[in-house]
């Protein structure tokens, strides 16, 4: 039942990937495709969660919060490029 | 336009210690459970790029005034140093030893010198990874 559930769940969240990869594609303006890359992240997330669950292992524990950081750092460095147009500067006061 | 992130620049802050917290977890759990010195060096300059995100170069080499190419040539020498060690003890080159001590706090641990090996591809990780960046963003 548990597992019905589960495996229920995840083509429930693959159906929503496949609705951000078409905001992706489609995605008018470049802040639209950011913000979709960062739902497809904690889908991700989601995801590989519930894969844990049905291999009953807990050594993907590690891949969630990877991904979380990894999503954050990214669309901030992506946010940065839009805003300022370098991500890295070398002196902000100047 | 003067742009002010300070909430970047405060979600970084608190942030970093979390990401630094997670990889020096997964560079002890290396032997264990998934992680390593390879992944643990990436995380740490995935926080030091996050701390460069929110700041600047000239900010963060003040926080920390490393020059990160001296660090790979640290952790090359740790690498190298483990491996070499081996052939005074009459063994081949790289071979490893473990043994259980007791620490004061953590009771009997298991001590192994591809723990100083691992350390040596931290060191060579972080050095390169920040090489990299940090020669990307100074260029003009």
């Amino acid at each position: 039942m548990v597992e019905m559930v589960m495996k229920f769940s995840l083509i429930c969240f693959s159906f929503s990937m496949l609705g951000l990869v078409y905001r992706l594609i489609k995605g008018p303006t470049v802040p639209d495709r950011v913000v979709a890359l960062d739902a497809i992240g904690i889908n991700l997330v989601a995801i590989i969660a519930i894969l844990s669950m049905l291999l009953r292992t807990n050594e993907f524990l590690d891949v969630i919060l990877l991904m979380g950081i990894l999503a954050f750092i990214g669309t901030i460095g992506f946010a940065k490029f839009l805003e300022k147009g370098e991500i890295i500067e070398y002196d902000r006061h100047r | 336009m003067k742009t002010n992130d300070v909430i970047l620049q405060t979600a970084s802050k608190v942030v970093f210690f979390i990401i630094i917290l997670f990889a020096i977890h997964l560079f002890f759990a290396g032997h264990y459970h998934p992680g390593g010195g390879f992944v643990g060096g990436l995380m740490t300059s995935g926080a030091i790029v996050l701390l460069l995100l929110a700041y600047d170069i000239k900010t963060v080499s003040q926080g920390f005034p490393i020059d990160y190419k001296i660090l790979i040539g640290i952790g090359l020498f740790l690498a190298a140093g483990t491996a070499v060690a081996a052939v005074f003890f009459n063994v081949p080159l790289l071979t490893h030893a473990f043994g259980y001590f007791d620490l004061p706090l953590f009771g009997k641990t298991s001590l192994h010198t591809a723990m100083l090996f691992d350390t040596g591809v931290y060191l060579v990780v972080i050095g390169v990874t920040m090489t990299i960046i940090q020669t990307i963003g100074e260029s003009e």
